[in-house]
């Protein structure tokens, strides 16, 4: 019995180890770093910490970041919302045809779209701009949001849309007032699924900007190469990374474990 | 019962729209480039389906299917029962649920590049963790700039690191749905655990498993960020992926004929695939 309880400690020490290194290597001087190995910082620093947040090419990446982040969320729920409903409530023509073909979206691979995203996203003049890299992660994020939806939605039994035809409320002040609060947490698992994958996709994002709206992932690609050794640097940037993620996952633990397992395919 | 209801279409329509400008458009892009040579200037000549036959004639293309498909096979080998080992063994209530689930997670947060970076900083030889203990500590000759094996079996630890998790998150959602009457039932029956875990927590996951089976089939089939970021590729081709080496054909050389045939034989094994394991997964489903 006590065996088993240390299977998940010693994954989660396995899952522990490369993040404390960075962490522990965000904290060390630079000259420590290249003068050898040890295991803790020997003279700790924020120095890298204060670059990132004095200089604006660093940290208006994060902004960016979170901006288009934010915007895809809400575009990708907007859109989902009703079409979940569609799917868990109606049959209409092609609908398992069109839920499968949805879902087939999530399997382009990015590479493939790469160029192509470039070339559309230039001509309709939207080429690094927030909205650009929103709308480009909606190919892999709709389909999911609609998908997780569609299995809260389907455990909400339909009584409680017919009593609020019978109390005489119109549609969209049912969807908004009564549907949309009953599935919150359902949202609140598909917002966290949204967030998550466009905050660490990097390939597309990278491609549909250049300087305005251009992600954090991809100011540390440059500053790698192009500045050399700065290890440190590269390991707080790193590490800033991982906090909105964290913060995320805190909101929604209770949840996250459930919004599969309610998901129907 | 749900309504036969053409309306539907009405509420799918801005998903639609959506979906489709980002995914036909493209789509149809690729396949133009496909049957089309171009010497730049945006002249275009019709060639047909001469570069399907020379992608699929290539060793290039041969060779990175090949290392994909069996970094594929070895992280779906590794982390499937991995994920549903550690799903087993995790407490089904209280307080360290929250705890472990939230730590799991982390990995999945994380950016790919910074995975990769990550990854990088932790098994450099001389000054990383990972590295310096294998090196020094256990006296490993290990650097993966020089050892296709090293390089290997880093890209695969870096996988494992970032995905396992996915698979604990939904197996062990599969658990916990499983009511507790089922577990009095198996115990007044008398039933081995290794039983419990044949007949009752696994036809149970059944649902859950496919769906991580396929997300990570998926994703670690078209993965790029991670292994561009830790290795390049290298040394030499050993660990060019399919993406990497797409990658490489379009944005470096240019070849646009080429890459886009690519991108199209790429996809189709993607969704064959899929879909002969979704369909022989759900056959006695309804």
């Amino acid at each position: 019995m006590k065996l088993r309880a240390l299977v998940p400690i010693i994954y989660i020490l396995f899952l522990m180890l490369p993040i404390y290194w960075l962490v522990a290597m965000s904290l060390k001087t630079t000259n420590e770093i290249l003068g050898g190995f040890s295991l803790f910082p020997q003279k700790w620093t924020l120095e890298s910490y204060r670059t990132i947040f004095t200089d604006p090419s660093w940290y208006w990446g994060y902004i960016n970041s979170i901006a288009y982040v934010s915007l895809n969320t809400v575009i990708s729920l907007a859109a989902a919302l009703p079409a979940a409903y569609a799917f868990s409530r109606y049959t209409f023509l092609g609908d398992k045809h069109l839920f499968f073909w949805l879902l087939t979206n999530r399997m382009a691979p990015a590479a493939v779209f790469a160029l192509p995203f470039f070339q559309l996203y230039s001509s309709v003049g939207i080429f690094d701009t927030y909205l650009a890299v929103a709308l480009a992660h909606c190919l892999f994020n709709i389909p999911l949001a609609v998908w997780i939806l569609e299995g809260f939605m389907s455990g909400v039994p339909k009584e409680l849309d017919e009593t609020a035809y019978v109390d005489g409320y119109s549609f969209p002040a049912f969807f908004i007032k009564i549907f949309v609060p009953t599935i919150k947490a359902g949202i609140g698992v598909a917002a966290f699924f949204c967030f998550m994958f466009s905050w660490v996709e990097l390939l597309l994002a990278k491609t549909l900007t250049a300087v305005a709206a251009k992600p954090i992932a991809a100011v540390m690609t440059k500053t790698s190469s192009s500045a050399g050794f700065e290890l440190g640097l590269l390991a707080a940037a790193g590490v800033l990374t991982i906090i909105p993620g964290a913060i995320v996952i805190y909101f929604v633990r209770n949840y996250i474990a459930k919004g599969f397992a309610l998901g129907r395919v | 019962m749900k309504t036969q209801n053409q309306k539907g279409w009405l509420f799918v329509l801005p998903v639609l729209i959506l979906v489709a400008f980002n995914a036909l458009i493209p789509l149809m892009t690729v396949v133009n480039y496909s049957v089309q040579e171009t010497f730049g200037n945006n002249l275009f000549f019709w060639q047909g389906l001469d570069w399907f036959e020379q992608v699929l004639r290539s060793e290039r293309f041969h060779g990175a299917l090949g290392r994909q498909a069996m970094f594929t096979g070895i992280i779906l080998a590794v982390e499937i029962p991995l994920g549903v080992a550690i799903a087993l063994a995790m407490p089904r209530s209280g307080p360290w649920v929250s705890v472990c689930l939230v730590l799991m997670a982390l990995p999945l947060l994380i950016p790919w590049n910074v995975v990769g970076a990550m990854w990088n900083i932790f098994t450099l030889p001389d000054i990383g963790l990972a590295g310096y203990t294998l090196n020094t500590v256990l006296g490993i000759d290990y650097d993966m700039t020089q050892s296709p094996f090293a390089a290997w079996a880093t890209i695969i630890t870096m996988d494992v690191w970032h995905w396992t998790s996915l698979v604990v998150l939904l197996a062990y959602a599969g658990i916990i749905s499983i009511p507790d009457a089922y577990y009095q039932a198996a115990k007044i029956d008398g039933a081995s655990s290794w039983a419990v875990f044949r007949h009752i927590q696994l036809p149970k996951m059944k649902r859950v498993l496919t769906i991580a089976v396929l997300l990570r089939f998926m994703d670690s089939f078209n993965i790029y960020t991670e292994p561009f970021v830790l290795t390049g590729g290298g040394p030499g081709n050993s660990t060019t992926l399919l993406s990497i080496d797409l990658v490489k054909t379009a944005l470096g050389q240019f070849d646009l004929g080429p890459a886009a045939a690519m991108s199209l034989i790429y996809f189709a094994v993607t969704l064959l695939v899929s879909w002969l394991f979704y369909t022989i997964m759900m056959r006695d489903e309804e």
